[in-house]
């Protein structure tokens, strides 16, 4: 059953397909981050407690899903290798890491200079952030654990096994600020209630988190196809493909 | 359109530092991270073409020897 996928574990048939997939995902992240942003930073009223600094919110959410969904899909990809010795998702993993540590990063600062004006300081060790930071340092980790060995089979499964070890700190971060008294609101959006946002804010979030999804599919599949091409550089087609290339000026 | 000006909007209601702040080290991250994944990939080119010369010229030479 399903053997027609076979053929897409070719290195040749992935890298093209990569390839195919990659400007869409790049410009629907370009047309929702623009729309959205433009949206929710100038078009969408002022929060009635916060006022204007809640419009950080549509960087915030965005980032925050968006690190914990790039860490799932890479410890999904790392579980698939794993088990199955498909050299690309092991490729995925290497690729999208360093794509959600950028996501998380973006996640806490934003944070940061929202939690500032709003409880008075910076950083907190408070549940939801500290778990957050956490997911920085296991997305550092991967990274640092895959670049660790020049053995890339070998890197491929440390890097794997940790990516799946960490998926604990998923719903550590999702359920902080239920299990903890915390600083940090309560979910918005993802919850089985209805939003407790309006319409005329809730739009533009939701574009953005669209367009943000979009964009770390984007750079994690130009990652992806950089990094098979590294693996794979003393086959024949990728020497051709680079001869052809390089002549004709990258 | 929720401002009355373009300096009104980027006054953002007195929280300006907080949220350009926010905007601009994001970008800043993402526009470091697409930079690094395009140089990365064009190093990648440029060493795998000089493998590939290198390997042409030490095929010529045992040509020529033999």
């Amino acid at each position: 059953m399903w053997k027609w996928l076979h053929p897409w574990a070719k290195p040749e048939k992935s890298y093209a397909l990569a390839g195919t997939l990659l400007p869409w995902f790049s410009w629907l992240a370009l047309l929702a981050i623009s729309v959205g942003s433009v949206w929710g930073l100038a078009y969408a009223p002022a929060d009635y407690q916060q006022g204007d600094s809640f419009r950080i919110i549509y960087l915030h959410v965005p980032s925050a899903m968006l690190s914990m969904g790039g860490y799932l899909s890479m410890a999904i990809a790392a579980l698939v290798g794993l088990v199955w010795q498909i050299r690309q998702a092991d490729m995925y993993v290497a690729a999208t890491a360093p794509v959600g540590a950028v996501f998380t990063f973006i996640a806490l600062i934003t944070g940061a200079a929202w939690g500032k004006p709003m409880w008075g300081a910076w950083w907190v060790w408070d549940a939801r952030l500290t778990s957050e930071l956490i997911l920085l340092f296991l997305y550092l980790g991967v990274i640092g654990l895959y670049n660790a060995f020049s053995d890339k089979v070998m890197a491929g499964r440390a890097a794997g096994i940790l990516s799946i070890v960490g998926v604990i700190n998923l719903p550590i971060i999702h359920y902080s600020v239920e299990w903890w008294n915390t600083l940090h609101q309560g979910a918005t959006i993802s919850k089985f209630d209805k939003p407790s946002m309006d319409t005329s804010m809730l739009w533009p979030l939701l574009i953005n988190i669209v367009g943000y999804g979009a964009l770390l599919g984007a750079v994690s599949l130009y990652r992806f196809r950089t990094e098979l091409i590294k693996r794979e550089r003393q086959r024949p087609w990728v020497k051709a493909m680079v001869t052809a290339k390089v002549s004709g000026g990258v | 359109m929720h401002f009355d000006s373009f300096s009104d909007f980027l006054a953002m209601g007195g929280y300006a530092f907080y949220v350009w702040l926010a905007y601009g080290i994001s970008a800043a991250s993402l526009i470091v991270l697409i930079i690094n994944s395009v140089v990365s990939r064009r190093q990648l080119f440029r060493s795998i073409a000089t493998q590939n010369r290198r390997q042409q010229r030490q095929v010529n030479a045992s040509a020529k020897e033999s």
